[in-house]
C-alpha cells in the first residue's frame, strides 16, 4: 500500500491537505490522523475531567450532597474507562503517528489507509460508551476493572454496549499497533539502524508489540462476558462450574501490560526532552533500550499482584510480590538515566523541561508507593483503599498525562511553525504541578487511614484532607483549560520557529522546515548523524 | 517491491500474533481449571473420590470439620447443615447430611459449590458421596435430605486442626432452561 502512494507521489505531483471537512475524514497523512487523535484525545481527557470533578464535587464533604451513589458508581467507572482508553492512549497513538516518520525518515505510516480507519473507530466506540449515561440503568457501574459478576449478573443491560465499545477500541488499537511495527521495521531511512533510533520510537515499537498481545486477551474476556450475559456460558459462574476469579486472571493479564502500554511511551518523551534542555547527550541510551525491554517482559508474569486478597497460596504470593519488585530495576535505571543525563548539563527549564522534570519527581513517588502495595502483608491493608488511588494516579496524571503535556510543547513548534507562549507555559506548569500534588498527595494519608476507594461517603474522620483533595481537583481541571488555550493560541500565530527549534535538540524531525510540511522526507534522508541526541 | 512483500509478512506475523492471543484468553479457562484441580487453589475440591486403597485410620489424631452453607444472591431456599461440626478420625469415612427447601411456588433447580478452607488442605478431603455432584430439582415447597459421605486423607497435615467445607448454592434454573429448549 506504501508503495502505491509513494509511486503516485514520485509520478504525480506534491499536493498539500485537501480542503474542507472532508480533508479530515478521508485523510491519510499521518499528520493529519496524529492531529486528529490529539484533539480527539483532549475532547475526552475533558469529559473524563469532567466526571473525576463529579466525584470530588461529591466528595468535597462527608454525607451525599450532588450525586447519589447509583450515579456515583457510573461516575467513577466511566472517568477510568475514558481517561484510559480514551485520552492517554489515543494520545500517544496521536504522538505515534506525528513523530514516528518523521523520527525514522519516512514519508508516511506503512498502512496509512488503515491508519484512517483506526482513528474514525474511535469516536463511535466512545459515542456508544457516553450514550450509555442516557438508557435505561444507567451508565456502566461496575468499575472500570468490570470485574465479574459485577459486569455480568448484577450489571445494567447498558452492559452490552459497553462491550461492543471495547471490541471497537480494542481493533482500533491493535491496528494501530500493527501500523506502528510495520512502519519501524519497514520504513527506516538507510543507515537507521534499530539501535539508532529515538528512544521515542524504541519505547512505542515495544509498546506496540505489547497491545498486539494483550488487546485480543481483552476481547476474549469481553466476550467471555457477553457469552455469559447472553448465551447461557457459565465462564465467571460458579453455579454453572465457572468462577469469578477466573475472571480477575483473565483481566489482569491484559491489565498490567495495558497499565505498562501507558507509560513506555511516556519514558520514550521524557528520554527526547530532558537530553535536549540539558543539552548532553543521554547519559545511556543502550540500557534505556534494554530496560525498556526488560519492563515489558515483566509486565507479562506479575498480574495477580492486583489479587493478593482473593486468596492466592502462599507460594503464589511470594512469587508475584518478588517479580513485581524486580521491576523497580530497570524502572531504576531509567530514573538514573534521566538523573545523570541532567548532572553536570547546561540546563534551562522551558516549559516541557519544567514537565518533564516533575515526571521524574512525581512517577518516581508514584513508583515507590507502588513498591510498597507490591509487599503482600503491607497490601492486605492497602488493598481497594485510597492509597491505591493516589499511586496509580501519580504514575498516570504526572506521569503519562504530564509527559503527553511535555511532548505538546516540545513538539507544538514543529507542528505549527509557531512558538507558543512560554509564559503562559510555565503558568500551565506551575499550576497543574500544585493541583495534582494537593489532589492526589492527601489520598495517601486517608487510603493509609483505611478510606475504601469507590464510595460516595465517607467517616467524619477523613473529611479535612478530602476537602483538600477536591480543592486541587478542581484547580488542577481548570488549569487545563489555560492548556487549551495556548494550544490555540500557539496554532494561531506567534513567534515563528526555526527548524531545530530547540539550540540542543538532535533527530530528524528538527532537520525539516517548521512547520513541518504535509509531505516530508518523500526521499529519505541520507545522513544519519542527527539520528538521536 | 521488495519492502511490499516485506510488510505484508510483517503483517501477517502479527496478526496470527493477534489470533492466536484471542484463543490464549479462551485457554486460561482450562488451564485455570486444571492448575486449580491439582494444587487445590482457591479451596476447590476434587471430584469424586474413589478410593484406590483402604486407609489406615488415625486413631490417635481428631480433626475438626465445620460445615457452612450459604444462599448466593436471589437464591431463596432454605438450605443449611443438619449438624455444624464434627470431629472426625483421618482414614474414615464418615457420613454428614445437608437439608434443602424450595420455599417458592415453583420449581426451581440449584447447583452447590464447595470452598474449603485452609485451601492447601482442600486436597486431603475426598468424597465419595456428595449432592454438589449434581444438580437438585425440588418442585413447589418440597425438602430434602442431601447425603455427603467423606473421607479425611490419613496424610493430612498436621498443622490442619480444623476444617470449614462450606457450600454455596446456585440457582440454575434458568441456565438449565436454556440448555434443554
Amino acid at each position: 500500500m506504501s508503495a502505491v502512494i509513494e509511486e503516485l507521489h514520485h509520478d504525480g505531483h506534491h499536493h498539500g491537505p485537501d480542503k474542507g471537512i472532508m480533508r479530515w475524514v478521508f485523510t491519510t497523512n499521518h499528520k493529519d490522523i496524529g492531529t486528529l487523535y490529539l484533539w480527539f484525545s483532549f475532547l475526552m481527557f475533558l469529559t473524563g475531567g469532567v466526571l473525576a470533578l463529579g466525584i470530588r464535587a461529591e466528595l468535597f464533604q462527608p454525607g451525599l450532597q450532588i450525586v447519589q451513589p447509583e450515579l456515583f458508581n457510573q461516575l467513577t467507572t466511566m472517568h477510568g474507562l475514558i481517561m484510559v482508553f480514551g485520552a492517554v492512549m489515543p494520545a500517544f497513538v496521536g504522538l505515534a503517528n506525528w513523530l514516528i516518520p518523521m523520527m525514522i525518515g519516512a514519508p508516511d505510516m506503512a498502512l496509512p489507509r488503515m491508519n484512517n480507519y483506526s482513528f474514525w473507530i474511535l469516536p463511535f466506540a466512545f459515542g456508544m460508551l457516553l450514550s450509555t449515561f442516557f438508557m435505561d440503568g444507567g451508565a456502566p457501574n461496575y468499575g472500570w476493572t468490570f470485574y465479574a459478576p459485577l459486569s455480568t449478573d448484577y450489571a445494567p443491560p447498558s452492559v452490552t454496549f459497553f462491550i461492543f465499545a471495547v471490541h471497537m477500541m480494542g481493533i482500533s488499537s491493535i491496528m494501530g499497533s500493527i501500523n506502528v511495527v510495520v512502519t519501524i521495521l519497514n520504513m527506516r531511512a538507510p543507515g537507521m539502524t534499530l539501535m539508532k533510533m529515538p528512544l521515542f520510537v524504541w519505547t512505542w515499537f515495544i509498546t506496540a508489540y505489547l497491545l498486539i498481545a494483550v488487546m485480543p486477551v481483552l476481547a476474549g474476556v469481553v466476550t467471555m462476558m457477553l457469552m455469559d450475559i447472553h448465551f447461557g456460558t457459565a465462564f465467571f459462574n460458579a453455579g454453572g462450574g465457572g468462577d469469578p476469579v477466573l475472571f480477575q486472571h483473565v483481566f489482569w493479564f491484559f491489565g498490567h501490560p495495558e497499565v505498562y502500554i501507558m507509560i513506555l511511551p511516556a519514558f520514550g518523551v521524557v528520554s527526547a526532552i530532558i537530553p535536549t534542555f540539558a543539552r548532553k547527550r543521554l547519559f545511556g541510551y543502550d540500557s534505556m533500550v534494554y530496560a525498556t525491554a526488560s519492563i515489558a517482559f515483566l509486565s507479562f508474569i506479575v498480574w495477580a499482584h492486583h489479587m493478593f486478597t482473593v486468596g492466592i497460596p502462599l507460594a503464589g504470593e511470594l512469587y508475584f510480590m518478588y517479580a513485581t519488585m524486580l521491576i523497580a530495576v530497570p524502572t531504576g535505571v531509567k530514573v538514573f538515566n534521566w538523573v545523570a543525563t541532567m548532572w553536570q548539563g547546561a540546563m534551562t527549564f522551558e516549559t516541557p523541561m519544567l514537565f518533564a522534570i516533575a515526571f521524574v519527581i512525581l512517577f518516581t513517588i508514584g513508583g515507590l508507593s507502588g513498591l510498597m502495595l507490591a509487599i503482600v502483608p503491607a497490601d492486605f491493608q492497602y488493598h481497594d483503599t485510597y492509597f491505591v488511588v493516589a499511586h496509580f494516579h501519580y504514575v498516570l496524571v504526572p506521569g503519562s498525562i504530564f509527559s503527553i503535556m511535555a511532548a505538546v510543547y516540545y513538539w507544538i513548534p514543529k507542528w505549527t511553525g509557531n512558538m507558543y507562549d512560554e509564559t503562559l507555559g510555565k503558568t500551565h506548569f506551575w499550576l497543574s504541578f500544585i493541583g495534582v500534588n494537593v489532589t492526589f498527595f492527601p489520598q495517601h494519608f486517608i487510603g493509609l487511614a483505611g478510606m475504601p476507594r469507590r464510595i460516595p461517603d465517607y467517616a467524619l474522620q477523613f473529611a479535612d484532607w478530602n476537602m483538600v483533595s477536591s480543592c486541587g481537583a478542581f484547580l488542577f481541571g481548570f488549569s487545563q483549560l489555560l492548556f487549551l488555550f495556548i494550544v490555540i493560541k500557539c496554532i494561531r500565530g506567534g513567534k515563528k520557529a526555526t527548524d531545530q527549534v530547540w539550540e540542543g535538540a538532535h533527530g530528524l524531525e528538527w532537520t525539516i522546515p517548521s512547520p513541518a510540511p504535509y509531505h516530508t522526507f518523500t526521499t529519505p534522508p541520507t545522513s544519519m548523524k542527527e539520528a538521536h541526541g | 517491491m521488495s519492502g511490499k512483500t516485506a510488510a505484508s509478512k510483517t503483517i501477517r506475523q502479527l496478526i496470527f500474533v493477534v489470533v492466536g492471543m484471542f484463543g490464549f484468553g479462551f485457554a486460561m479457562v482450562p488451564l485455570y481449571d486444571v492448575l486449580c484441580d491439582v494444587t487445590g487453589f482457591n479451596g476447590k475440591t476434587a471430584g469424586k473420590y474413589t478410593a484406590t486403597e483402604v486407609q489406615d485410620v488415625r486413631e490417635d489424631r481428631l480433626v475438626t470439620i465445620q460445615f457452612l452453607a450459604s444462599n448466593n444472591a436471589n437464591m431463596p431456599w432454605e438450605f443449611r447443615p443438619k449438624v455444624r461440626t464434627m470431629k472426625v478420625h483421618p482414614g474414615k469415612l464418615n457420613t454428614a447430611e445437608f437439608y434443602a427447601r424450595n420455599v417458592t411456588g415453583e420449581t426451581m433447580v440449584a447447583q452447590a459449590v464447595p470452598s474449603v478452607t485452609p485451601f492447601h488442605a482442600a486436597e486431603f478431603l475426598h468424597k465419595t458421596e456428595c449432592f454438589c455432584f449434581e444438580q437438585q430439582q425440588l418442585e413447589a415447597r418440597e425438602d430434602l435430605d442431601m447425603p455427603l459421605r467423606f473421607i479425611i486423607d490419613s496424610q493430612i497435615p498436621e498443622d490442619v486442626k480444623t476444617l470449614t467445607l462450606s457450600y454455596t448454592l446456585y440457582d440454575v434454573t434458568e441456565q438449565i432452561g436454556l440448555a434443554t429448549n
